[in-house]
């Protein structure tokens, strides 16, 4: 384990000193990749234990638009509108969770409920145009750099915010994986019965692991919003937005720790790089290819590019040990 | 009554037999081949382009467009199945689901580079029709008629012909089956080119009142799968009924406050009454 703790202090120490060689462009697109990668990973929380959700949108937007409207209406710091923005979206997934889990809704019920929850965040978002500018969007009324306001015109400073945040929720899924919790989320994923014939609390860890997965997608969507200094109901709420959370996450490999960031600097890049090329002219590109590797990826490695990564690298050393998990 | 909340209800119940139509075709891929199939929507975006193309474009006689698009989708129906749907039919469902997503995906944003995100308008006007009062629009009331028809001939179809047996046979218990005779790999590929076909027709009759666009897809996906769950996934006569409760829901309340308003409610009771009834209104 020695190894793999010097080789985070070296990745750490690296991310910490990029700032002083990145040119401002990348910068950006790294900002939006960690913030992008915390809430990806946020998802993969509950996703790599056979809860998949698609409707993570709904929580992303309740956090981007509870901070946003509280600092435009009544000047509330976003400090404060974030952990509201999460309080929010705990009670969300407590009210939509506990009877969902109570009542056994699993696989794809599970996913077509979040799926409706995610679309009646969205809507009602749209329904409130009055306060929330509807389709159009809003914007966080601008103050220039203002710690108060959570608003840095330095990229650096949003950079150290979020690689911060991003290394915290890299934490919390550690701690997520620790010992009995995994255990029994796992054996939760692989057979509910059998796992609370074994003692499991199945109602309990699963609503502990939906919660922080909210809790941490919508302060992930709060902080997002803050730094693209826009609101969208399409980009940051809806369906779309939900799809996109499950691909990416999917695509990096939610099996591992660094694999829905990978999924995220993925989709970025490959945005950017087809924006860059093509320009304009190309709108769907992205999206098309995206449509077409998240087909690939789920017939040929569900367990997505870290995931075989990991797998090559576990058989070189010692061929003869199982795959473990 | 209400003159205009009785307009409300009726355009309620025509939009009820539409939203049917579409239920109706995903039930059975769900009933028989036991996939979800989230692109649903999509491939009557498809089907509404290919008859936009054919008649607004190539100037082909509308009906004749119409049958070359329920071709067409019904065709696509089967390259999706045979193409993405059985190298993973063995996997856990929920991978099926996210597989026709990323089909979603790609449709979506395929549509979008070929044709744009503008609003395409396939240019037939069809007559409104004055009932006393109320103001009934003959494409509605067409298409109306058409999905009912259309889920009559899907009746007779798996009530009276030997193959709409082996489709109900089969989802009834697909391992009995195949010591039974049936080639269970023949039967998903006809039912998927039946479904595919459904969403044709619904394309077809979708396009007499609505202008297509890359995302026309998203504004009814989303209900018919809430559709098809609350009657049962499955259960083809409860998707019809669960389509006309919701329509008629979207409709009144679109009527007293707003169309967001109406389908908040629509899926906010789609969440109450799964947890309630998750067999769906008609399971035992």
């Amino acid at each position: 384990m020695t190894e793999a703790r010097i080789a985070a202090g070296i990745g750490i120490a690296a991310l910490i000193a990029l700032p002083a060689v990145l040119p401002t462009y990348f910068l950006h697109i790294l900002i939006q990749a960690l913030l992008l990668g915390l809430i990806y990973t946020a998802w993969g929380f509950m996703g790599r234990f056979g809860l998949v959700s698609l409707g993570h949108g709904a929580f992303m937007g309740v956090g981007a638009y509870t901070s946003a409207l509280l600092w435009n209406l009544y000047g509330v710091t976003p400090w404060l509108g974030m952990p509201a923005g999460m309080a929010l979206a705990v009670a969300l997934a407590l009210v939509i969770g506990y009877p969902c889990f109570h009542l056994r809704i699993v696989g794809h019920y599970f996913a077509l409920v979040t799926l409706a929850l995610g679309q009646v965040v969205a809507l009602l978002i749209i329904a409130g145009r009055d306060i929330t500018g509807g389709s159009l969007g809003m914007t966080p009324r601008a103050v220039g750099t203002s710690v108060i306001a959570f608003q840095f015109q330095n990229r650096a400073q949003f950079y150290f915010v979020a690689l911060a945040l991003w290394l915290g929720v890299l934490g919390i899924r550690a701690w997520i994986s620790r010992g009995m919790r995994r255990a029994a989320l796992e054996a939760i994923g692989e057979d509910e019965t059998a796992a609370e014939a074994a003692g499991i609390n199945v109602l309990r860890e699963k609503l502990w692991v939906f919660v922080m997965s909210a809790a941490v997608t919508a302060a992930g969507g709060s902080v997002f919003a803050q730094y693209i200094m826009y609101l969208n109901p399409e980009t940051v709420s809806g369906v779309g937005v939900s799809l996109q959370i499950v691909f990416a996450a999917i695509a990096g490999g939610m099996y591992s720790a660094l694999g829905p960031t990978v999924g995220a600097l993925l989709t970025l890049s490959l945005t950017e790089g087809l924006r860059v090329l093509f320009g304009t002219n190309f709108i769907g590109a992205a999206n098309t290819i995206y449509g077409v590797l998240l087909i690939l990826f789920i017939i040929f490695m569900p367990r997505g590019i870290l995931g075989v990564v990991e797998s090559w690298l576990r058989r070189r050393p010692q061929p003869q040990a199982a795959p473990a998990e | 009554m209400d003159i205009y909340l009785l307009e409300a209800v009726m355009n309620g119940i025509m939009l009820g037999g539409l939203l049917a139509l579409l239920a109706l075709g995903l039930n059975l891929i769900f009933g028989v081949i036991d996939v979800v199939w989230i692109c649903y929507a999509e491939l009557v975006m498809a089907g509404m382009y290919a008859v936009y193309w054919l008649h607004a474009v190539y100037a082909w006689p509308f009906i004749l467009a119409c049958a070359a698009a329920v071709a067409l989708v019904a065709l696509f129906g089967v390259v999706l199945h045979r193409l993405i749907i059985e190298p993973i039919l063995g996997s856990a469902p929920i991978n099926q689901l996210l597989a026709t997503g990323g089909m979603l995906f790609f449709l979506q944003s395929f549509a979008t580079l070929l044709f744009g995100t503008d609003f395409r308008n396939v240019g037939i006007r069809l007559p409104v029709i004055e009932l006393g009062d109320i103001d009934l629009s003959f494409a509605r009331l067409l298409a109306f008629v058409a999905a009912i028809l259309g889920a009559a001939g899907l009746y007779l179809f798996l009530a009276k012909t030997f193959l709409g047996t082996a489709i109900r046979a089969i989802s009834q218990d697909r391992e009995i089956m195949g010591l039974m005779g049936v080639d269970p790999r023949r039967i998903y590929l006809i039912t998927s080119a039946i479904g595919g076909g459904l969403a044709g027709l619904a394309a077809c009759l979708l396009v007499l009142q609505y202008d297509v666009h890359p995302f026309i897809g998203l504004t009814f996906g989303p209900i018919t799968f809430m559709i098809c769950v609350l009657g049962g996934l499955g259960n083809m006569f409860g998707g019809v009924i669960a389509a006309f409760i919701m329509s008629l829901i979207i409709s009144i309340v679109g009527y007293y406050f707003s169309v967001e308003l109406s389908y908040v409610l629509a899926f906010m009771l789609f969440i109450v009454l799964i947890l309630v009834r998750p067999q769906g209104i008609l399971g035992r």
